[in-house]
């Protein structure tokens, strides 16, 4: 083994030239894809991140029904206790929420608009609205009578921090809700929506216009690893009271779109991979063949002296995989190093940054360096250079000795 | 004269003298150029058909509006039917149809359920000729006059609010007094939309019902216009802006900033697609040049022994790429041309449906093969193939030819 590795070893480098040519086109490919995949895989943690952080969070209980038909009267009874009963059980992060709709008015401008009830002390820790305020600050007290509304709400309402609001809506039971209450701060979340719709108000305050007694519609739960959600999500579920006809529901549901634009996106930068992995491929496929092609005078001479096919073929194999490592070292380098870069300083190109803010993302994405993104590019690399190795290895086995000493 | 012959019979001849070797490398290039016009026909499929959705939904081509109205779209900044210098701008030969809309913010409530939406007051028979909603009616009917009490409702947003056709709704929005003006109005019609945020986000009612309701006389918010090209609006763009001064006269680019920002950032991941995959192509071609030039060291020595100018053996070398290149390119553009004709009735990607929905984008993607991507496409493989060849090229018709000959 390890005369055949020398001898491959010096094989390489009697061609120079073509082992650096075919050296960079793999480690082109490589650092190519490393590049791609840690990025392609920032970004997707990017949008799960961004968007469940600003308001949706990564669990909700709910009524069962709910999510379809948001309607008032699908609640979840005693909705602050109950959070705090997952609070105690050790859940990070968990706040109560009720939703209702409501027109919004101004001295001079209505709009109809959602309303939530939120718990202003535990809000922050589900959401980034709380932190995000352009001017004035957030709710404070549970039972206060005020309100926080959107950047874009506030301008179209032509409404200021201290200004009154009106909300006429309906409330549980059909009753009329209605409120004045003062604006005590307007936020800029960056999400479109959630800027140009949503207004506030504390969750005792909102259960009272709303005539919602205790209940709520949700209970946002958020701060836990994204891997560890399916084992947290059971463990609350095991928590919830057993006859309220409760779920509780996962980010991939409370937000389907996001996963499924990452799954096709996933698709079309396979398909793209694949066919650039396959261009390479047939690019080096030539030099494999080649380096064998030229040398049967070689080869022969080496079946004739008592080596068996089998020996020459790993021979050819070895070098070729030798090569592909070459290659692959290189790339992982030159890919690691623009990962490791991009990871720090993210990356972004002309129109990303407006095109994504429509969607309420940031306009840079940080690579995301772990294993699994930095080697399954080079892995997929190697796994395509080995098979293509493999057809002029086997070639070899048709070799005979004296006719292919007489080659030329 | 015969040169020229000469050299492309011996270039002929001498990529089949490996004939595995050409068909490698000549899969590979078909297969590059085959993805790069693939992809390309796929971006601009979907890119048109979400530029085409969104025209055809409300955007229109042009669209006239109060000054301050794109801005803060409220009742407020309303405009006057068109006067006679606009009426006869509306006339100009390359505008097909116009249409006259009132569109403010409302909330329409049933008994159940209430929601934000955005209210259009249409003429029936004009508005069809401009959008969507005169073939989208799936259940009940179209308005049929201006005057009509009817109202059409989407199909999502009827089951959010528990309604159905037949039953009544009651609209709330600012009049022009800035006082809630509301109204009852029977279900005439549900309408089915895509994205499905038209089917939540607009309700249709008759013009003149609107104006009525709101007090606005016969003041419009918006007057949209379809042209004949969505790509030639300067003529009619200058006639309207030229008969209406005060108007604010935007074409659809303008109105929908995204749609133009989505193309931007296709045309980049275009062009950075085809320098990856023109890269990967290049390897593979000049290291087989390089290999076929190598392997020939003693021919060419005795070319130029035999007194051929070593301009021809570069000329030789060079027309062998250009007939890789050249065969290439055609098997790639037919391969592409023939995945477009089979993917005619488009490519159902609805597996993915919410996470297209998300992005606003159609989940059926019908290739478009357009002339400038094709022929950027072919010209940058044609162009740098060539220049990519030049150094194997030069390297063959550098040998003193003494050396060469000895060489082995």
């Amino acid at each position: 083994m390890n005369v055949t590795l020398r001898f491959a070893w010096r094989n390489l480098w009697r061609h120079a030239r073509r082992t650096w040519l075919t050296a960079s086109a793999i480690a082109f490919s490589a650092a190519l894809l490393v590049f791609m995949i840690t990025l392609q895989l920032g970004a997707y943690d990017m949008m799960i991140d961004t968007s469940l952080r600003v308001y949706t969070g990564q669990l909700q209980v709910q009524r069962s029904g709910y999510l379809d038909k948001p309607q008032m009267r699908s609640t979840v009874p005693e909705a602050a206790a109950l959070a705090a009963e997952l609070r105690a059980a050790g859940f990070p992060a968990v706040a109560a929420r009720a939703q209702g709709f409501a027109l919004a008015s101004s001295g001079s401008r209505s709009y109809g608009v959602p309303v939530s009830g939120v718990e202003p002390k535990y809000e922050p820790l589900v959401s980034t609205i709380p932190k995000r305020l352009a001017q004035g600050r957030y709710l404070r007290e549970a039972d206060a009578y005020e309100a926080v509304i959107g950047a874009t709400l506030a301008r179209n309402l032509k409404i200021k921090v201290g200004d009154e609001l009106t909300l006429l809506g309906s409330g549980r039971d059909g009753s009329v809700a209605a409120t004045i209450v003062p604006v005590v701060g307007i936020f800029d979340s960056g999400n479109p929506e959630l800027d140009r719709h949503l207004v506030q108000l504390p969750l005792a305050a909102f259960q009272e216009v709303f005539s919602m007694g205790s209940d709520a519609h949700a209970i946002v739960l958020s701060g836990m690893e994204l891997r560890e959600l399916p084992k947290a999500a059971t463990r609350a579920r095991a928590l919830l009271p057993a006859d309220r006809e409760l779920v509780v529901l996962e980010w991939q549901e409370l937000l389907p779109g996001i996963e499924q634009a990452i799954e096709a996106d996933m698709v079309q930068n396979w398909f793209t991979y694949i066919i650039l992995i396959i261009v390479v491929t047939f690019s080096i496929l030539n030099t494999f063949l080649m380096s064998v092609l030229e040398r049967t005078r070689e080869f022969g001479v080496m079946l004739a002296l008592g080596a068996t096919p089998y020996r020459i073929g790993s021979l050819v194999m070895v070098e070729s995989v030798l090569l592909a490592l070459l290659g692959l070292g290189i790339g992982l380098v030159v890919g690691g190093g623009l990962a490791v870069y991009f990871h720090l300083e993210g990356f972004t190109f002309p129109g990303m940054a407006e095109l994504y803010a429509q969607f309420g993302l940031p306009g840079r994405i940080h690579a995301k360096l772990s294993f699994n993104a930095i080697a399954v590019g080079p892995a997929v690399i190697f796994l395509f250079t080995v098979v293509a190795a493999l057809y002029p290895a086997l070639r070899i086995r048709r070799l005979a000795p004296v006719e292919a000493m007489h080659a030329v | 004269m015969r040169k020229t012959p000469l050299l492309l019979t011996l270039a002929w001849r001498n990529l089949w003298r490996h004939r595995g070797r050409t068909a490698a490398i000549l899969f590979a290039l078909a297969l590059g150029v085959w993805s790069m016009v693939a992809l390309a026909a796929l971006s601009r499929g979907s890119l048109e058909s979400q530029l085409k959705k969104s025209i055809d939904n409300l955007t229109g081509h042009i669209q006239l509006h109060a000054p301050a109205y794109r801005d803060d779209p409220v009742i407020e900044h309303r405009l006057s039917p068109p006067d006679a210098p606009l009426t006869e701008a509306l006339a100009h030969p390359s505008i097909r149809a116009w249409a006259g809309r009132v569109r403010v913010p409302a909330v329409v409530a049933s008994e159940r359920e209430s929601a934000g939406v955005v209210l259009l007051g249409i003429d029936p028979e004009q508005e069809r000729k401009v959008s969507f909603i005169g073939s989208a009616i799936t259940s009940g009917r179209y308005l049929e006059a201006s005057d009509e009490p009817g109202l059409l409702l989407g199909r999502k947003l009827a089951e959010q609010l528990e309604t159905e056709l037949g039953r009544r709704v009651v609209l709330m929005s600012q009049d022009v007094n800035n006082t809630v003006a509301d109204r009852g109005f029977r279900v005439v019609g549900i309408f089915d939309g895509e994205p499905q945020a038209i089917e939540t986000g607009f309700v249709f009612v008759g013009r003149a019902t609107a104006q009525q309701m709101l007090g606005m006389g016969d003041a419009l918010s918006e007057i949209v216009v379809r042209a004949d090209d969505r790509n030639r609006l300067e003529a009619p763009l200058a006639a309207l802006r030229a008969a209406a001064p005060t108007l604010d006269t935007e074409p659809w680019s303008v109105v929908e900033p995204l749609l133009t920002l989505t193309e931007k950032v296709v045309n980049v991941i275009l062009i950075v697609w085809y320098a990856i995959v023109f890269a990967a192509m290049s390897f593979g071609l000049v290291n087989t040049l390089l290999m076929a030039v190598f392997e020939r060291t003693r021919e060419f020595g005795l070319f130029q022994a035999l007194g051929m100018p070593p301009r021809n053996i570069l000329g030789q070398v060079l027309t062998e790429s250009v007939i890789l290149l050249g065969i290439a390119l055609a098997l790639g553009n037919v391969a592409a041309w023939a995945t477009v004709r089979a993917l005619k009735n488009g490519l159902d990607l609805s597996a993915f449906a919410e996470g297209f929905e998300m992005f606003g984008v159609s989940p059926i993607i019908y290739p478009a093969l357009t002339a400038t991507d094709v022929t950027a496409a072919n010209g940058l493989v044609a162009v740098l193939g060539l220049v990519a060849s030049l150094y194997p090229a030069w390297r063959a018709a550098r040998h003193v030819p003494v050396e060469a000959l000895t060489r082995v």
